[in-house]
């Protein structure tokens, strides 16, 4: 029986938690504002002896990913977070990391990548590794950090994947936003996510392992095979996952959150915490009669084409809001356009669609924002013409 | 290069560090716009400033000849975008390697890299002792308050054996680095670890590094009360400069002291090249 309680949790908290509750080998993180929070709250868990955990405080976010993926080659269940210039500066690892199936679970609060310097939120950070071979969940809230969180562990270490997971949330606004948030106990966390022993790990001196080795023009291309048919699989198990977790925890999540799209003829596309200010919108809209409906994804990498396409089926017109910039593709867009525009062209869907770039360095995003956003979609719906394929809220002109 | 001059008659420039002690000396040197700092009140990275500039100053440098390099951190605020000159805020822990760029493409600038410890022995540790190791001529200057500051106080490779930060909330458990003495074995030509204590021997300090035609390396112990002093029982900034004047000890001095004398102390003076 699952005992849950509800706090007052800021985002980075929860997330924390959610670590304590799993309870991992090896935690080797550098702090990183927004994500400081993350690790500094653990490290007092590791001092207070809440968790059995080895910390190590290491000299860089390079070091951070490699100490992670030796712990994590060497059998462990490994855990660390990082944000923007973190993460950027862990990249030759991420791809070690990803290449090598270590099913690391990793918190990235969404950050601006420098430069300019900025701390605030967006999302060129994780969208920069989106092709490392990473799964990518993004959550909305900060229950949604804590829930991610322990299904990544489940995702990330079963046997047909052995995938590294990052687990998003936006700076500041998730990150340092008290909310509520309802957390399970121990013991259910720990039922939930089972104990892991690889297959294969270092150190098993019976069974000596080489990871990483030469591998040229005769095998590599076979490894890489393999590995982009583990991240095909992901899907199917984010999916069960999701479904296990509510069962369990009576909170169910699939690839994206619907909402109001039943009879939609217009929809909007967003990942994270703006989802909040659009289905504000979206609801006022609804009530003055307007068809609209809001698909907020939550698992970016791999991407549900084929179920983001079924699911806009009589959608007239979509706007896309990204949070990030995909700089020299078509027309400037963002990475969420891109891949939802191939996903309706492969599925020959006839929905059109159009690009709204937002909020970038933490530039605030407000219902006027989105009521103009769905104002234009409605346009291009009414007419079946795109006269402004990518545009920019709240932007200085 | 475009920096501006500092504003004010040349002749009251170039006149030693005996006589520029007054803050007007050195406001000509900054952007009146950036000020005030965004330092907290007590930080030791305001009073680095000054000696930055004073030497500066009392050597005559033409300041629209300098570029300062900082990377991302409290200290590396001192320079960007305070300074009224060429500087380049970039990376945490990149200062030294973009430095090494810009002197190699015109040698004719004079090139100093401000970071804190976290900046340039931590993260960016790489570079300082490669740098070091060319004696590539750069002035690098080390705000070593024992701490990552701007994130919040965790722990870092120069925060001494017991003490408390966030990350370590019950005593650091990892010894720290000899900055001074690390670069020196890495084999730079100039080397002096001062705190902002002791500002006159600082100051002729970041003067020697500036004209020393190889490379250099100021250690300038400072003070964090924010997030070190409030942790280790001692969060008063005066307080936390008194503990330099005592902990200090002087390399001549300390030839003279017993091991057991020189326990928890820290050595200061000029490590090489004095
Ligand atoms: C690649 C990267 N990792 C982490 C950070 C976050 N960060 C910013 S400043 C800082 C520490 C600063 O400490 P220090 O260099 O000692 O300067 P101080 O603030 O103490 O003066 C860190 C970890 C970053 N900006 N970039
Ligand atoms: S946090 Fe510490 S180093 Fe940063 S400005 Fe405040 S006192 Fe100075
Ligand atoms: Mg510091």
């Amino acid at each position: 029986m699952v005992v849950s309680t509800k706090r007052a949790l800021e985002g980075a908290h929860a997330s924390a938690h959610a670590m304590r509750q799993i309870n991992p080998d090896v935690v080797a993180a550098y702090p990183i504002t927004p994500q400081t929070a993350i690790v500094q709250t653990y490290s007092q868990y590791v001092a207070d002896g809440e968790v059995d955990t080895e910390f190590i405080a290491v000299e860089s976010e390079h070091a951070a990913m490699s100490a992670c993926i030796g712990a994590a080659a060497a059998g462990g269940r490994v855990m660390t977070a990082t944000a923007a210039n973190g993460l950027a500066l862990m990249w030759e690892e991420l791809y070690i990391a990803a290449s090598m199936r270590m099913p690391i679970v990793m918190s990235c609060v969404n950050r601006a990548l420098s430069a300019p310097l900025n701390i605030h939120c967006d999302h060129s950070d994780s969208m920069g590794a989106r092709d490392a071979g990473w799964i990518h969940i993004f959550s909305e809230t900060g229950q949604e950090a804590y829930d991610n969180t322990i299904q990544a562990v489940r995702i990330a270490e079963h046997p047909d994947l052995l995938l590294p997971v990052m687990v998003m949330q936006d700076g500041f606004i998730t990150g340092h936003a008290v909310e509520l948030v309802e957390v399970a106990d121990d013991a259910s966390v720990q039922r939930f996510i089972g104990s892991y022993s690889p297959a294969h790990s270092l150190l098993d001196i019976d069974h000596p392992t080489t990871f990483g080795a030469w591998d040229l023009y005769d095998y590599y291309f076979e490894h890489k095979r393999q590995q982009t048919d583990a991240l095909s699989k992901a899907m199917k198990v984010i999916l069960e996952v999701g479904q296990e977790f509510g069962r369990e925890f009576g909170r169910p999540y699939g690839a994206f959150e619907p909402y109001a799209m039943d009879d939609a003829e217009i929809a909007v596309i967003v990942l994270s915490s703006t989802a909040g200010t659009c289905r504000t919108v979206i609801r006022e809209l609804r009530q003055k009669g307007l068809k609209v409906g809001l698909l907020k994804l939550r698992v970016f990498r791999p991407f549900p084409a084929a179920e983001l396409a079924e699911a806009l089926k009589g959608v007239k017109a979509v706007a896309v809001l990204d949070r990030s910039i995909s700089f020299g593709s078509m027309q400037g867009s963002g990475p969420v356009f891109l891949e939802l525009c191939a996903a309706l062209y492969a599925a020959g869907s006839k929905t059109k669609a159009i690009n709204y770039i937002y909020g970038l360095g933490g530039r605030d995003v407000l219902p006027v924002d989105v009521e103009r956003v769905i104002h234009e979609l409605k346009q291009v719906a009414d007419s079946g013409e795109v006269t402004s394929l990518v545009s920019y809220l709240g932007l200085r002109e | 290069m475009t920096g501006c001059q500092p504003k004010g008659p040349e002749q009251e420039r170039g006149a030693g560090i005996e006589r520029t002690g007054s803050t007007t000396a050195i406001r000509r040197y900054l952007r009146p716009r950036a000020i005030p700092t965004p330092f907290c009140a007590g930080c030791g990275h305001g009073i680095l400033m000054g000696a930055i500039l004073r030497a500066v100053d009392g050597l005559g440098l033409d300041f629209s000849q300098m570029l300062f390099v900082s990377g991302i951190g409290c200290a590396g605020w001192i320079p960007s975008p305070h300074f009224d000159t060429d500087t380049l805020h970039v990376t945490h822990g990149r200062p030294v390697a973009f430095a090494t760029g810009a002197k190699l493409f015109n040698p004719a600038l004079k090139v100093v890299v401000i970071g804190g410890d976290g900046d340039i022995a931590s993260i960016g540790g790489n570079h300082l002792i490669h740098a070091a190791r060319r004696n590539i001529n750069l002035t690098v200057i080390c705000a070593n308050n024992q701490i990552y500051g701007m994130t919040g106080g965790q722990v870092t490779p120069t925060t001494p054996l017991g003490a408390r930060t966030l990350t370590t909330p019950y005593g650091n458990a990892e010894p720290a680095f000899d900055l001074a003495r690390l670069v020196v074995a890495a084999g730079a030509s100039y080397v002096a670890r001062y705190s902002v204590w002791h500002i006159r021997p600082l100051i002729r300090s970041i003067q020697k590094a500036l004209q020393n035609p190889g490379f250099s390396f100021v250690e300038a112990l400072s003070t964090c009360p924010t997030q070190y002093g409030r942790r280790n029982d001692n969060p008063s900034p005066l307080g936390m400069l008194q503990a330099f004047k005592e902990s200090c000890i002087t390399l001549e001095r300390s030839r003279t002291m017993s091991q057991e004398e020189l326990a928890g102390k820290t050595l200061i003076g000029e490590f090489v090249g004095g």
